[in-house]
């Protein structure tokens, strides 16, 4: 620096540029690739079920269902489609909500179950299921989704409260979200010794999450969110980057810090409850989907964002197809699948890939 | 050129004031100001009022510059972020705040220039957080130059800095301040740097400004004592330049 006089203008290396540019290009590729990847993911969990179709007569029945038998057609459109879509619609909403709290709270082990967001949001169903009760009484009919989500709002905002005392670290809210796991997990335990055997069963299922109970408007409604929600972190993206240099360097370049960590909390509740409302608990894909993300494009969200959903989305979608095939003929849990699934393809990827973990 | 006037300023955490009550006449552009003071004198609380990053009483003038283009940077502590983010992505990130997704090309060559005027372009693709304290610093001054300040408020910029970066990193700014006729305000506690390289000083202290002038007026004897409790003389060295030594505690 010392043979350079400030000011002057300097004769910039153009590669710098195009090495950029070069970057930005193989981002998009990845991203295109885990694209594919999870089309055809999608696709292998449609053809595959207790009824043995070919991979043809699955197209067919996708790109033309008049052509084909009704069986088909309801085996195809009513019972696989909604399952494979929900799998893609809910695993984006819970690795882009893991991704976004975690940019938030500067903290890898941030995610909606960590976090007990999960576990508030399932206390609150089972609040319905078993007891009946409606957290905002006005709207019964959809008393499980809006106790769920009331619940998870109330976890969420109970956390940013306390993060933004003074004096509390990243390891207080760590520790605080794992005290909320165990609260809301003793109230669960309680609900389920007083209910009666079908609501135990019920919320037996969502201890365990499931997909098989996806419906064209659980599909539409998650889909729904993420269209809502995806736009407003993307105009935010370059200050959702800025946050993970620190406060008081986004608040330097003129982020409005405070304002754009509750406007987040609020999105990321939206995201973690409704998904946790009609599918269960499934706790692995909102911690690891955004670090798979992360190893593979990088933290600059224009790039961070799309990578953590589509890598979300792979993730949930795989792990319905292993459910499928583990024993033939039933579906698993996929709850209990997903942490089977991640955890060995997570750990080859930090032991590959060092430098870019967390 | 620029000029930033402080008139009554003061901020406050909560219930506790951290410093009220000060008032500047024109910090000029195109020089170094040195703002020195014990720990926890306010030195970074005053650099984020000034910045308008912490609301208070007073006003905080800039002339010769248009206040809607924000003249006024703020480059923090170091605190060695772990994002995953290239140096490259790091200042281009500081230059696109509200901005479009688009990158236009000529928003790239105004970074490989910085980056090369700092002469780190051959960090532009390491990781953040496989950088060193100095090459960090360096970093942080091109996210800083990227926002094309008119003032700009260094904290402690030499902290993590081994003497040859210190050095180099002072030397740069006070050309870089007189080339582009930028007010730079550093808030430093190596009082032979702040002789050395800049023009002015404030020393602010007990949440007032004790003192505020050209360098040599404001670093004295007296100064020294009342402020940072120490017996210290001024005297000038073999090559005719002031130098501090303290003789110890009082």
């Amino acid at each position: 620096m010392a043979a350079v006089a400030a000011g002057d203008a300097v004769e910039a290396a153009p590669e710098t540029r195009r090495v950029y540019r070069a970057l930005a290009a193989r981002r998009i590729a990845i991203l295109t690739v885990l694209l594919i990847c999870l089309v055809i993911s999608v696709a292998a969990d449609m053809a595959l079920g207790p009824a043995r179709y070919s991979l043809s007569q699955v197209i067919s029945a996708v790109l033309s269902p008049a052509a084909v038998d009704v069986q088909l057609r309801v085996v195809i459109w009513d019972i696989r489609m909604p399952v494979a879509l929900m799998a893609v619609t809910v695993g984006a909403c819970l690795s882009l909500a893991g991704a976004e709290m975690q940019t938030i709270l500067a903290n890898p082990l941030a995610s909606p179950f960590t976090l007990g967001i999960s576990a508030a949001a399932g206390f609150g169903a089972a609040l319905g299921l078993v007891a009946g009760v409606a957290v905002f009484p006005a709207a019964v009919e959809y008393m499980i989704p809006i106790n769920a989500f009331l619940m998870a709002i109330a976890a969420s905002l109970f956390i940013y409260g306390v993060s933004t005392l003074r004096g509390v670290t990243v390891e207080t809210i760590v520790l605080l979200g794992i005290a909320l796991v165990f609260t809301f997990n003793a109230l669960l335990s309680l609900l389920e010794y007083l209910a009666s055997e079908q609501a135990l069963a019920a919320v037996v299922f969502w201890t365990m999450g499931s997909l098989t109970k996806a419906t064209w408007t659980k599909v539409a409604v998650t889909g729904a969110i993420l269209v809502i929600v995806v736009p407003l972190f993307a105009r935010k993206s370059w200050a959702l980057t800025a946050l993970r240099l620190g406060d008081d360097k986004a608040a330097s370049f003129g982020v409005n810090v405070r304002a754009l960590r509750l406007e987040t909390m609020l999105l990321v509740s939206l995201l973690a409850a409704i998904p946790v409302a009609f599918v269960g608990t499934i706790g692995f894909i909102g911690l690891v989907g955004p670090h798979i993300a992360r190893m593979v494009v990088g933290e600059d969200q224009r790039f961070f964002l799309p990578g953590s959903m589509i890598c979300g989305a792979l993730l949930l979608s795989v792990t319905s197809v292993v459910s499928k095939m583990l024993i033939p003929g039933a579906i698993l849990p996929i709850g209990v699948i997903t942490a089977l699934v991640g955890v060995p393809f997570f750990f080859s990827l930090i032991f590959t890939n060092r430098r870019r973990a967390w | 050129m620029v000029a930033l006037t402080l008139d009554g300023i003061g901020a406050r955490y909560g219930r506790a004031t951290v410093f009220s009550d000060i008032t500047t006449g024109p910090i000029e552009g195109g020089a170094l100001t040195a703002v020195i003071g014990p720990n926890a004198a306010g030195k970074s609380t005053l650099f984020k009022r000034i910045a308008g990053l912490l609301k208070g009483e007073g006003v905080v003038h800039v002339d010769g510059a248009d206040a809607a283009a924000r003249p006024i940077c703020y480059m923090p502590q170091d605190t060695g972020a772990n994002a995953v983010l290239t140096v490259y992505e790091s200042v281009l990130l500081a230059a696109k705040q509200g901005a479009s997704w688009r990158v236009a090309e000529d928003e790239l060559r105004e970074i490989d220039e910085i980056l090369a005027s700092l002469s780190i372009s051959d960090l532009a693709f390491r990781d953040l957080g496989a950088l060193s304290g100095g090459q960090r610093q360096l970093v942080a001054i091109a996210q800083a130059l990227v926002r094309k300040p008119k003032i700009l408020l260094m904290d402690e910029p030499t902290s993590a800095l081994d003497l040859y970066r210190q050095i180099e990193v002072l030397d740069y700014m006070r050309r870089l301040a007189k080339k582009s006729g930028i007010a730079v305000l550093i808030a430093l506690h190596d009082l032979n740097h702040a002789m050395r390289y800049c023009d002015h000083a404030m020393v602010v202290a007990s949440g007032r400004l004790i003192a505020n002038g050209p360098t040599l007026d404001v670093i004295t004897p007296a100064m020294l004592g009342e402020v940072y409790k120490v017996d210290a003389r001024i005297e000038t060295c073999t090559l005719g330049r002031p130098l501090v030594i303290v003789d110890g505690a009082r």
